[in-house]
């Protein structure tokens, strides 16, 4: 048992820290470090530009998705090469957000299912950054149950015409391409008439509105569906197998190990080694002192059983189901740490201006921002029946839309 | 990165899930329960036989000298299985208080006889309700002769040997408490047993009148060689409360899988499976942080103090968090003496305490990363 890398792995480390620290945009480093969840900004620049600059000169140099084949603009590195080059990037792997969809998920299914032409001409601007993708999944209709999608996609000659709505849609104002789930036939049950396609965000037809969300900000979208003409040869598998590419597209995210998942403990700990309270610090305080401990060994388990899937990873295992904890006990701990923080502030937890608040007021921001943590990429309560079902081999649920066709299926709760 | 067990350490935990399967099934743990034994003897020398008993004691101590991080998997094993035996006092306890602070002649005598399943030894530290601190430690010595009394002492009454904290002095400081060897067939011992919510170890009073006792370690430095003790103890009772975790949740997926209720396998209800991966999360989280207090135990790590007292507070939160619902999962059957549910339960909140409350490792791990994070 050790931490210590294989004699490839240390080569390949010490070959990203040697570029990284020869490339990257130190003048970042601290506002990056700095940035609370939900709102990373720059003061000096553009934060979509020093992000896309960033992605460049990797992609120049072969590191932008290292993980990828040569050809489509990655460098063949292995699963546990793309861990090392994560953790070598560190801070400066937040400006990669705008890209985690493109890279996470929709790189990996065009890969999987689009013609060789299209993968030699989508994927290495994909890569660089100099096009952004976004993943049309959410609906409505279908969030958890994102099967129940309604968008309409209807054969006319060679093209197909896309009706209906997204939401939930992340940096669909800034993309340029998005992968797009459809439904083809609303005869046959949910799961059998679904499509995949891929298109042009710029494409006639396409309205993208920013949602304001319950936190005032707005890094999600609707996105209208007019008419849209989408070439039948940007279509991704078979008619009708649309269900089955998007668990590709899933299970590809899952191959990303989140070694740092935010969990706000880190941020708590600090505050509380600061804080002074009516009888003393309050890092000293008996109450305080149980809570810390408590989220301290949630965030030291999730840091470690990182760790060990690190490990099987190096052994060239891949990673299963049982990743869902990350995002499980890290969502429900940032709600927990700031609700907490807020307390510890007594009256003056209230404030959230910069100059009013405690620490810039970055416990009341973790606050606001919290709730979508446990609803984003997979809610709580769906986490916990992949780990009951995936992993535990506990049965599914009893699904009673299963062998209804698409169109019988009830849509209002009450009359 | 290799944060995992070896293939080796892997095949010993293998053969020690067989063995214990073998000689350690529900029933062996209920006749110590019954009362028909206060300890298994059959498979306290069946555990010396397999060499468990001195895998981390060296070689030229009668021991494999194999390390601790094979005594990690077997004590996964010995939790996994309720071993009424007195593993932890002996091993984890008495023998690491050996390791770390006896002199050649007491580890020449009584390591061997540990390892060779000779000796029953445990440590006596608590005196009444509380946690531990040198203030809590009233038991006086004397020029080696000690007074007064330990309570609980787990496996008081059936231990041959005891390393015993007493107080030789009243500055205050650290230095004032000093650890004894104590033969326990000598003269002025009286041990007593007590029934304790977990039947299948044993729990006692010793009370020292006027008994001769051979120091064990530097006088001055009982109370650090006793932390020292407990930390590494933490690392190791965190696996078997692991093992414990894992097996109460097997325990209650299997029932959830087999019960049907309202014309359905009651594991499809979300109520049961949002449950039952609650303790998976638990189990895990605990796994986790054991495996880095294993790492930290077997390298001699400068972050043992941390990473024992996260392991210990995660594995005993796991451990009851597990054996807790697993009789919620069962309903009624749970509550039965027939299903063995309830010696999990016991087990785990036996655990829980053994080595001092919950609260009292809270703070010792938050007081460990304040001091460290202002270094």
């Amino acid at each position: 048992m050790n931490f210590d890398d294989t004699p490839q792995e240390a080569e390949f480390r010490s070959k990203a820290r040697a570029w990284i620290s020869a490339n990257a945009p130190r003048e970042y480093e601290d506002e990056l470090k700095k940035a609370a969840l939900g709102r990373i900004q720059l003061k000096s620049a553009n934060i979509l530009d020093v992000a896309k600059a960033w992605q460049k000169k990797k992609a120049d140099a072969g590191w932008a998705v290292p993980h990828w084949p040569k050809e489509y603009g990655g460098r063949g590195a292995s699963p546990i090469e793309r861990v090392i080059w994560q953790q070598e990037e560190g801070v400066f792997g937040k400006l990669g957000a705008l890209f985690i969809i493109g890279h996470g998920m929709c790189g990996p299914t065009m890969m999987a299912f689009a013609q060789e032409e299209h993968k030699l001409r989508y994927l290495p601007p994909l890569a660089s950054g100099e096009n952004i993708w976004c993943q049309l999944f959410s609906e409505p209709a279908g969030g958890s149950d994102v099967a129940g999608l309604r968008t309409r996609a209807e054969k006319d000659g060679d093209d197909w015409i896309i009706n209906g709505q997204k939401i939930w849609t992340s940096g669909a104002h800034h993309s340029d391409y998005g992968i797009l789930i459809t439904r083809t036939d609303p005869n046959v049950p949910k799961h059998k008439g679904l499509t995949m396609f891929f298109l042009s965000m710029k494409s006639p037809g396409v309205e993208i509105k920013p949602i304001k969300q319950a936190n005032g900000q707005a890094e999600f979208n609707e996105v209208y569906f007019t008419d849209v003409r989408i070439p039948d040869s940007q279509r991704l598998g078979a008619v009708g197998d649309g269900w089955n590419v998007s668990l590709t597209t899933l299970m590809n995210e899952r191959m990303a190990i989140g070694a740092n998942v935010a969990t706000g403990f880190p941020e708590l700990f600090e505050f509380c080694n600061n804080l002074m309270l009516d009888d003393g610090p309050a890092i000293d305080d008996p109450a305080v002192r149980a809570k810390l401990a408590n989220w301290a060994v949630r965030a030291s388990g999730l840091r470690y059983t990182a760790f060990r899937s690190i490990s099987a990873l190096s052994k060239g295992e891949r990673p299963g189901p049982e990743n869902s904890i990350g995002k499980l006990v890290a969502g429900a701990m940032l709600q927990d740490v700031a609700t907490y923080a807020l307390d510890l502030q007594g009256a003056s937890g209230v404030l959230n201006g910069p100059e009013d608040a405690e620490v810039a007021g970055k416990f009341q921001a973790m606050l606001l921002r919290s709730p979508a943590t446990r609803v984003e990429g997979g809610t709580d309560e769906i986490l916990r029946n992949i780990i009951a079902e995936r992993v535990l081999g506990l049965p599914g649920d009893i699904r009673v839309d299963k062998d209804v066709p698409f169109n019988k299926i009830p849509t209002r709760g009450r009359a | 990165m290799n944060f995992d067990f070896s293939d080796d350490q892997k095949q010993l935990r293998d053969e020690a899930r067989r063995f214990l399967a073998e000689k350690c099934p529900p029933k062996a743990v209920r006749a110590v329960i019954d009362g028909k034994a206060p300890y298994d003897r059959d498979l306290w020398k069946g555990l010396a036989d397999m060499g468990f008993l001195g895998v981390a004691i060296p070689e030229a101590f009668g021991g494999s000298g194999a390390g601790h991080l094979e005594l990690c998997v077997i004590a996964e094993e010995m939790g996994r299985a309720l071993a009424p035996v007195p593993f932890s006092s002996t091993v984890y306890l008495a023998a690491e208080a050996l390791l770390l602070a006896g002199s050649d002649a007491q580890k020449q005598k009584w390591l061997p006889a540990i390892a060779q399943g000779h000796a029953i030894g445990t440590l006596a530290l608590f005196e009444g309700t509380g946690n531990p601190s040198p203030k809590a430690i009233k038991l006086t010595a004397s020029n080696g002769v000690l007074n007064g009394t330990k309570k609980p002492v787990a496996d008081g009454a059936i231990a041959d040997f005891a390393i015993v904290a007493a107080r030789t002095g009243s500055t205050g400081r650290d230095s004032d408490i000093a650890l004894f060897l104590v033969d326990l067939t000598s003269e002025g011992v009286e041990a007593k047993a007590l029934t304790s919510i977990d039947p299948s170890r044993n729990q006692a009073e010793i009370t020292f009148t006027n008994v001769k006792a051979e120091l064990l370690g530097a006088a001055n430095e009982g109370w650090s060689i006793l932390s020292q003790v407990l930390d590494r103890a933490a690392v190791l009772i965190g696996f078997e409360q692991v093992g414990g975790s894992d097996r109460a949740l097997e325990m209650g997926r299997d029932y959830a899988l087999d019960r049907i209720a309202f014309g359905r396998q009651i594991g499809s209800f979300q109520a049961i499976k949002h449950m039952l991966a609650d303790m998976y999360v638990s189990a895990t989280l605990a796994r986790s942080n054991c495996y880095y207090g294993a790492w930290a135990l077997s390298t001699n790590a400068a972050e043992l103090p941390e990473a024992a007292a996260s392991a210990r507070i995660s594995a005993t939160q796991a451990f009851q968090h597990c054996s807790k619902n697993n009789i919620q999962v069962h309903g009624g059957m749970g509550f039965t003496w027939e299903f063995d549910c309830h010696l999990y339960y016991r087990r785990s909140n036996a655990l829980a305490v053994g080595l001092g409350s919950l609260s009292h490792w809270e703070d010792q791990l938050i007081e460990r990363m304040r001091q460290k994070n202002a270094a």
